[in-house]
């Protein structure tokens, strides 16, 4: 069952302010209702975790900088379980660290919310400048059968704006849900507003309040394989919690049977609902010869070239995923079938293209505009690309 | 054993209220000393008359990692080496709550090294306890950071030559209030003193050595458990207050044992609150109340309200 | 669309000044701003430099290209910044810290003596309003009333009233200079074709 309230003004710095996007998110968190948030240093995305420190106290809420990543999203796991909306924030090598107990919050079905402000990798990369390499390390990194939801802002108004969409999601289907910044967005200035908490909206826990003696911390089968109400510690439940395989009850069950219905529902909720969760925007697409499919900060670039585009005549469409996880199918699909090719910007040597290829099928071209990261797009090298696929 | 005899077996054992009897019988082998200290474990809470359901136990990976599983609490099964940043979680997420870390020398000491000192270090308000059998078990006998110097491990076929941790200096230097040491043979002491670390504020460790028969005891030519209890009756020390410095452990060596560390130091929450109060004054108050609380308590207002109308 | 270049050594507040003109920009000049700056152990002494895109219309890209404003407040930035100025842009330079190359007439020069004005003023480090009040005189680019209501969150409380001098300082500063110009537009070649 979704319930929505109202935020808790506590959490809200009502205004307009010049913010960048990685204090948008702390705020976006706050507002949200998240008040634990574990985190480690580490550039770009620092400022988010110094943002919630100081935030948090008249906030009511806590922040504790642990010892590492893995112990930062470990505490999540408590947090969450403990009763709190929780947070924490990173980059590329703290967000390898996490990978395992990312698989455990899956597994286990604990909401959180995990953002990574994504620089250049791999390794220590360019800790400072911008990338977006980790579209496939969010979907596939920990081990295992799984699905995410990763949403990818391009402004540090939507750093806020996604924030709570990110907790609301997490809420909704019991699921770590991503928000995949980047050092562009993460370290930009731009005036954010934020509304007042009698206009956020802010998806309550779905709390059970049931008879104690029929409490089951899991659900399986449910209608759209929607997931089952929690509790928190403390409450008289005396309920069992394991990243091993298990039934309903938590008890783990090392069977192939158990297997197929635990794994079958943590994939389902979110492709079953996969319409539901999926957020793009759209334009021009009707009659246009060439798409420019983009997220994140390349949006922005991929407009400008999709504007150079048009006013040399070349009928370009422009479609920007808010959601890359789960993938918009239908919506590439559909793209696909009408147009001459399909064009794919993204700060890495090409990720999400892939998937674009994979959902095309060879209906149309499919061109890559890769990058080994650490800078935007010139928008020329994506106007090249949209007229190499009309030609 | 069949339904029936299974069903009453579960229903007349004195752990019933304590363990998941649905769950028995556990993977432990015979002569494993884990069950003793999980029984140990199970008086203290009984004898303490703390509140079970304000009780939370969190496991690691590995043979002890399954306590959580088999105990009638609110519990988690964390990843191999994590069980310490899960319980600081929901320590700091949820303040009212005891939280027990019940795990293996493996888990809290080599993968989850870190957490520990770190968790020793800003006394968090949890108990650490560890059954230390000097292997990991359940992956079949290979060496830890506190398998004994010249111990035989699957992974050290001709005696290991590393130097092992003493788990009570660790836990001393680096700031635990509470550290004691047993054996899975001292039952009752093991038991009074986790009763003791629950009533503890700040960080707690516990340390029991105890005996994997099927494959440290065996791999060693040690014998069976009982081989292992007639060592520790015979070598175990009681040395209450000992420089922590002085209780390491050699290869079937003399073992001290007692309570070597109890002092008093603010916990990490509660120099949390002491600063938050001091930016904020009264007006600080750590997490409001859930939706169902504030309409209960909102409930019970009015019920109240309409008793006394009457 | 307008592209800014603010740039100095560490210290000199040059990340302030960005911060402070785009706020007042996107804030209370009903316009939109986009701030970015250096970052790291790269970005720490040395040139330091924050760059601002001004734009009537939602900003797309965020980096400058191409700008049409120059502030240099060190030689080092002057030294590495200066060429990549657009031609006719307008290049505001701290005239006792930085020794020019002889005028070709390329770009628009604007001298100021900014942390002298501001030592008279009580401390040089108010010399980045200063430069934010004569950058506000020659490029029209933000208005006064703007960045007065802008500073209160972004200069310590206690400086307030003191920063509001330098800045009324090199705007009048600025004036007097456009003045003397005889009020030419000095904008035309700065501005950079926008999308709108």
């Amino acid at each position: 069952m979704v319930r929505k309230v109202k935020a808790d003004p506590k959490g809200v710095l009502e205004g307009p302010h010049f913010m960048d996007g990685d204090h948008a998110l702390a705020e976006g968190a706050l507002a949200a209702g998240c008040r634990f948030f574990a985190g480690y240093p580490i550039t770009p995305s620092t400022e988010t975790a110094e943002r919630f420190a100081e935030r948090c106290p008249e906030a009511g809420g806590l922040f504790i900088q642990m010892e590492d990543e893995i112990a930062s999203i470990t505490a999540l796991i408590g947090g969450a379980w403990g009763g709190q909306k929780v947070m924490t924030v990173t980059s590329g090598p703290g967000f390898s660290l996490m990978m395992e107990n990312i698989g455990l919050a899956c597994m286990t079905e604990t909401p959180m919310v995990i953002a990574n402000v994504q620089r250049g990798g791999p390794s220590t990369g360019l800790p400072t400048l911008t990338a977006q390499q980790e579209m496939m390390q969010v979907r596939w990194g920990s081990h295992g059968d799984y699905r995410v939801i990763a949403l990818v802002p391009d402004s540090p108004q939507e750093c806020f704006d996604l924030a709570i969409e990110a907790f609301n999601l997490s809420e909704t289907y019991r699921t770590p849900v991503f928000i995949m910044t980047d050092e562009t967005v993460g370290h930009m200035h731009e005036k954010v507003v934020i509304p007042p908490a009698s206009e956020i909206e802010v998806v309550e826990r779905n709390w059970y309040t049931g008879p104690k003696d029929q409490y089951k911390p899991y659900k399986f089968g449910a209608e759209n394989h929607m997931p089952g109400p929690m509790v928190k510690v403390g409450d008289g439940y005396r309920f069992h919690v394991t990243g091993l395989v298990h039934d309903e009850r938590g008890y783990p069950q090392a069977t192939v049977e158990a297997g197929k219905i635990n794994i079958t529902h943590i994939i389902e909720k979110i492709d079953s609902n996969a319409d539901k969760i999926i957020r793009f925007e759209a334009d021009q697409l009707e009659g246009a010869e060439v798409v420019v499919v983009s997220y994140g900060i390349t949006s922005r670039i991929a407009i400008k070239a999709v504007m150079d585009a048009r006013k040399q005549g070349i009928k370009t469409g422009n479609f920007r995923m808010i959601t890359a996880w789960p993938f918009p199918e239908k919506q590439i699909r559909e793209i696909a079938s009408k147009v001459k090719a399909i064009v794919v910007p993204e700060i890495n040597y090409g990720q999400m293209v892939r998937e674009v290829e994979r959902v095309a099928g060879g209906r149309c071209k499919v061109i890559s505009v890769n990058s080994t990261g650490g800078a935007v797009h010139d928008p020329s090298e994506i106007l090249a690309a949209i007229k190499e696929g009309r030609s | 054993m069949n339904q029936n005899a299974n069903a009453s077996f579960a229903q007349d054992n004195p752990m019933s209220q304590f363990l998941r009897m649905e769950r028995m019988p556990h993977i432990w082998c015979p002569g494993c000393g884990i069950g003793t200290v999980v029984t140990a474990f199970a008086e203290a809470i009984k004898k303490s008359g703390l509140d079970l359901d304000k009780i939370a136990i969190v496991s690691g990976i590995g043979c002890t990692g399954r306590t959580a599983g088999y105990v009638k609490l609110d519990s988690f099964h964390s990843t191999h080496g994590r069980a310490i940043p899960l319980a600081t979680g929901l320590k700091l997420a949820n303040p009212e709550m005891k939280v027990v870390v019940f795990s293996g020398d493996g888990d809290l000491f080599s993968i989850g090294g870190n957490h520990f000192i770190h968790a020793a270090r800003r006394n968090m308000d949890i108990t650490v306890v560890c059954v230390n059998n000097f292997t990991y078990g359940m992956t079949g006998g290979q060496m830890t950071p506190t398998t004994p110097n010249t111990a035989n491990a699957s992974t050290t076929p001709f005696g290991n030559y590393e130097f092992p941790f003493s788990l009570p200096f660790l836990a001393d230097a680096c700031g635990a209030t509470y550290v004691a040491r047993w054996t899975s043979l001292h039952a009752r002491q093991i038991s009074a003193s986790i009763k003791e670390a629950l009533n503890h504020k700040g960080f707690s460790f516990i340390e029991v050595i105890a005996p994997c028969t099927t494959l440290y005891q065996r791999r060693n030519r040690l014998g069976d458990g009982l081989d292992a209890l007639e060592y520790y009756q015979n070598d175990a020390e009681i040395a209450h207050g000992i420089d922590t410095r002085e209780v390491d452990i050699g290869y079937q060596s003399k073992i001290k044992i007692g309570k070597f560390v109890e002092r008093d130091k603010p916990t990490y929450l509660e120099n949390v609150n002491q600063k938050y109060t001091n930016v904020l004054g009264d007006e600080y108050q750590l997490y409001g109340k859930t939706t169902p609380e504030k309409e209960a308590e909102a409930k019970a207002k009015a019920e109240a309200a309409a008793k006394g109308a009457v | 669309m307008m592209e800014v270049r603010f740039s100095g050594f560490g210290g000199q507040g040059i990340v302030r000044c960005a911060l402070i003109t785009g706020k007042a920009i996107s804030l209370y000049d009903n316009k939109f701003a986009t701030m970015t700056q250096s970052f790291g152990p790269e970005a720490r002494g040395g040139a330091c430099s924050s760059q601002l895109v001004v734009s009537e219309s939602r900003v797309l890209y965020p980096y400058v290209t191409v700008p049409g404003v120059l502030v240099a407040l060190s030689q080092e930035a002057y030294n590495l910044y200066e060429p990549e100025l657009g031609n006719g842009g307008i290049l505001i330079v701290e005239q006792d810290l930085v020794k020019q190359k002889p005028d070709t007439g390329r770009v628009q020069v604007f001298p100021v003596p900014a942390t002298r004005f501001a030592e008279e003023l009580g401390n040089r480090l108010f010399a980045n309003l200063v430069v934010i009040g004569f950058f506000a005189a020659v490029t029209k680019c933000v208005t006064p009333d703007a960045v007065k209501k802008a500073l209160p969150e972004l200069v310590p409380g206690r400086f307030l009233k003191a920063n509001i001098q330098a800045f009324d300082k090199g705007y009048s500063y600025g004036n007097e200079i456009m003045a003397a110009k005889s009020g030419a537009s000095v904008m035309a070649d700065a501005m950079s074709e926008g999308v709108e």
